[in-house]
């Protein structure tokens, strides 16, 4: 059980909620997630996105789209009770470009809605290793941005917001003001994190400018260990375990047709399981 | 009795579910002997001086002793013999494949001209389990108390808690020592909770015997990965563990390799049994995991695993189910038993034949499989006959879903986070054959270092490694 410190609606859909998990405050770097359960019998087992961690507290801070029948369990939690489970942290760090034998560049972030959580450790560890930071922030209406606070901290000046409705910043789609940026010149790495649709986009952006593009994906898993193989996608033509071999991969060799059917198989199931009545027979009757 | 009185006594038959009944419920299949039968079976053992028996155990057990016991109907005496050198007995009763181990080289069978014939010995141990648990359930016998040595004040970490952590767990225990077996998972038990199906092995047991190690005084940490939550180095040098057992088993799904492989509809067998035995998916409508609705299941391979993923997808209400082995039903590496079961419920064997390529439709799902057939050939490495594909000889089983059940590899988590962790080229931890691997204070068993194989080998490289961490922790390393 980890208890929870504080949780905090961002908007009707988004929480954000701060965890007990010691050692994984302690142990996690840029890129991680975890395996999160909201009860521990019955439950589900899913991966979030540690948007930030607090070593000498103890604490991990989740952010997460209430967006299937976990996720809405979670946010109806309240502060000071306890979430069953929280393993981690999972996946391989990000290689941080100035730590990884790469001389410091620039950087430019892109996060579509909430995957700025899981984007904003990646651009503070960026920026602390020298580079040059620069981040698009998208999504569809003013209302859903998350962690604008936390990312203008980074970037500063440059922060580029860009809505699907022009609510807020521009009006437009993420890969306007990134194609413009690998146009201008000096771009020397991207890191993509959102909706599949959106990764795709960018990584199709960038693959002219022969800019290199990394991606997060967010499959389903169920241990987060590599042992159940679910969460795999192909890459580059291989088959590869996002749990253990990602969660970040290179953008323009992932399969995303393929990622996005694969993460679409249980949707008839989930789009049932939230408007199921309760029925008591274990077995559907065999067809005759 | 005379020799001749004992080999006329008939095998005795254990009762069963229908399998029309327990191919739809999630109950366990075989129902365990009634006392008399169980009495009946044990008198069967001939008590041969050079008793064979023990030769096919991989950790020993005194079988004639015990069976002697269990004849006399002395089956509190029979489980202690057992316990001397199993810890698992509930569990091993059920799942050990005793036609290749024991039971294989009893006279009984041997006079008999009948493997199937000889005494059988695992349903006689598992009576003797069942036997003391129920009494216990119905208070009619308190838990037995664990005999521990005084505390040594050292720590052993157990890494995973699978047959080989158990078994090590409780031995580290019983000398003593204070140990703490980290789970990655958020219920222990290791592949005996994810892997092996309600309907085989009653979780009910396992947590029985997770019970029982607390009561020695076993701490269990759930939700933490070794490697990832910690390394196994920050235990040693910085929790204060001064000894660390790695039984994290074979967790890696093996696939094919073949087109069609990440369609949706197709599965590891893992993620298949783990959802429905762990993540209890088949509760529709209470358990939030989904569970895949097959109506037409290919299941790819011919192990227990294979069996076990076959008859749940009966069981999760699939029309047919087909299993794919490509070599024939001789070399099938399941237990006889759980093919006999998985027949009898419906599930439809196709040897030699195998899968060439998982056919889709255009919206990403499976449709088909595309198989070859196969015949034998010479024997290969493995001593088994070897496949030879028969050129040309494709032809397709429709099916909505598939099961890849053709083994594990080994995580590789705790090798790659361990410096100076050896391992083979298949990833396997190398230990001098008492555990000990080439870190000071690490010692590994079970899957991790086997390769996949049974929960009772698992349970042996458990005792041999725990017998090396007490012996080197005693003499002070």
């Amino acid at each position: 059980m980890n208890r929870i410190i504080s949780k905090t609606m961002l908007s009707e859909s988004v929480c954000r909620m701060t965890v007990e998990a010691p050692l994984v405050a302690r142990a996690r770097k840029a890129g991680q997630f975890v395996i999160v359960m909201a009860d521990a019998e019955l439950g589900e087992r899913i991966p979030l996105t540690i948007g930030d961690a607090d070593a000498a507290a103890g604490t991990v801070t989740l952010v997460f789209q209430t967006v299937g029948a976990t996720t809405a369990k979670l946010a109806a939690l309240e502060e000071g009770g306890a979430v069953a489970a929280v393993l981690g942290p999972l996946g391989r760090p990000t290689e941080i470009r100035g730590e990884n034998g790469e001389k410091p560049g620039h950087v430019v972030c892109v996060g579509g809605g909430i995957g700025v959580a899981p984007l904003h450790p990646i651009a503070q560890a960026l920026k602390a290793a020298g580079n040059k930071v620069t981040v698009i922030m998208g999504a569809r209406t003013e209302s859903l941005f998350v962690m604008e606070d936390e990312m203008r901290a980074i970037a500063g000046e440059n922060l580029i917001k860009i809505t699907d409705d022009g609510s807020s910043g521009r009006k437009g789609l993420v890969t306007e003001p990134l194609e413009e940026l690998c146009r201008a010149g000096g771009v020397d790495e991207v890191i993509a994190i959102g909706p599949p649709v959106m990764m795709k986009f960018c990584c199709r952006t960038t693959e002219p400018f022969g800019v290199k593009t990394t991606v997060s994906l967010n499959t389903v898993m169920i241990d987060g260990t590599g042992m159940c193989g679910g969460c795999r996608v192909s890459v580059g033509g291989k088959t590869r375990f996002v749990c253990v071999d990602g969660p970040e991969f290179d953008g323009h060799q992932v399969d995303w047709a393929q990622m996005a059917a694969r993460m679409s198989a249980f949707k008839a199931q989930e789009a049932e399981a939230r408007d199921h009545a309760c029925r008591i027979g274990l077995i559907p009757p065999r067809k005759a | 009795m005379t020799a001749q009185e004992k080999l006329s006594i008939p095998p005795q038959e254990m009762p069963e579910q229908e399998p029309g009944v327990r191919a739809r419920n999630m109950d366990e299949v075989a129902l365990g002997y009634p006392a008399e039968a169980a009495r009946t079976e044990a008198s069967r053992c001939l008590h041969c001086a050079a008793k064979p028996c023990m030769k096919g155990c991989p950790v020993a057990i005194d079988i004639p002793e015990f069976l002697g016991k269990a004849a006399e109907g002395d089956f509190a005496g029979a489980l202690a013999t057992i316990r001397k050198s199993s810890l698992l007995p509930a569990v091993c009763g059920r799942v050990c494949p005793q036609e290749r181990q024991c039971q294989m080289h009893c006279t009984v069978g041997k006079i008999l001209k009948d493997s199937g014939k000889a005494v059988a010995i695992g349903r006689v141990e598992r009576f003797c389990a069942d036997f003391e648990a129920r009494a216990v359930e119905e208070g009619r016998l308190s838990p037995p108390a664990p005999e521990l040595a005084p505390p040594t004040g050292r720590r052993v970490a157990v890494i995973g808690s699978g047959p080989a952590s158990i078994t090590a767990a409780a031995d580290c225990a019983r000398a003593g020592h204070e140990v703490t077996v980290f789970e990655a998972l958020h219920k222990p038990g290791g592949v005996l909770v994810y892997g092996i199906p309600e309907f085989r092995l009653p979780k009910k047991i396992v947590e029985r015997e997770i019970e029982s190690l607390r009561a020695m005084g076993v701490k269990f940490e759930t939700n933490f990965l070794a490697g990832r939550t910690r390394r196994i180095a920050d235990l040693l040098d910085e929790d204060g563990f001064d000894a660390v057992f790695v039984g994290t088993g074979a967790g890696l799904p093996k696939f094919m390799g073949i087109e069609g492989e990440n369609l949706i509809g197709v599965f590891s067998a893992n993620e298949y049994l783990t959802r429905a035995n762990l993540m209890k998916a088949y509760e529709e409508g209470r358990a939030d995991t989904p569970f895949w609705h097959g109506r037409a299941v290919a299941v790819l391979g011919g192990g227990n695993v294979a069996m076990d993923a076959a008859r749940m997808a009966l069981r999760l209400g699939a029309d047919e189910v087909h299993l794919l082995y490509r070599r024939s039903e001789a070399e099938m590496p399941a237990r006889r038993e759980e093919v006999e079961h998985a027949k009898a419920e419906g599930v439809r064997f196709h040897t030699l034949q195998n899968a060439k390529r998982i056919l889709g439709g255009e919206d990403g799902r499976v449709r088909a499989v595309e198989c070859l057939r196969y015949t034998l050939g010479e024997p290969d490495a493995s001593g088994r006959r070897s496949p030879v594909p028969v050129e040309g000889s494709e032809f397709e089983i429709a099916a909505d879903t598939v099961i890849v059940a053709v083994g594990n590899g080994s995580n590789p988590l705790v090798a790659a986070t361990t410096e100076g962790l050896e391992v083979d080229g298949r990833g396997r931890i190398k230990t001098d054959g008492a555990g000990r691997t080439s870190v000071k204070g690490v010692y590994a068993g079970g899957d991790i270092v086997l390769g996949a194989a049974t929960v009772i080998l698992a349970m042996g490289e458990g005792r041999r490694a725990a017998a090396s961490i007490n012996q080197d922790l005693s003499a002070g390393l």
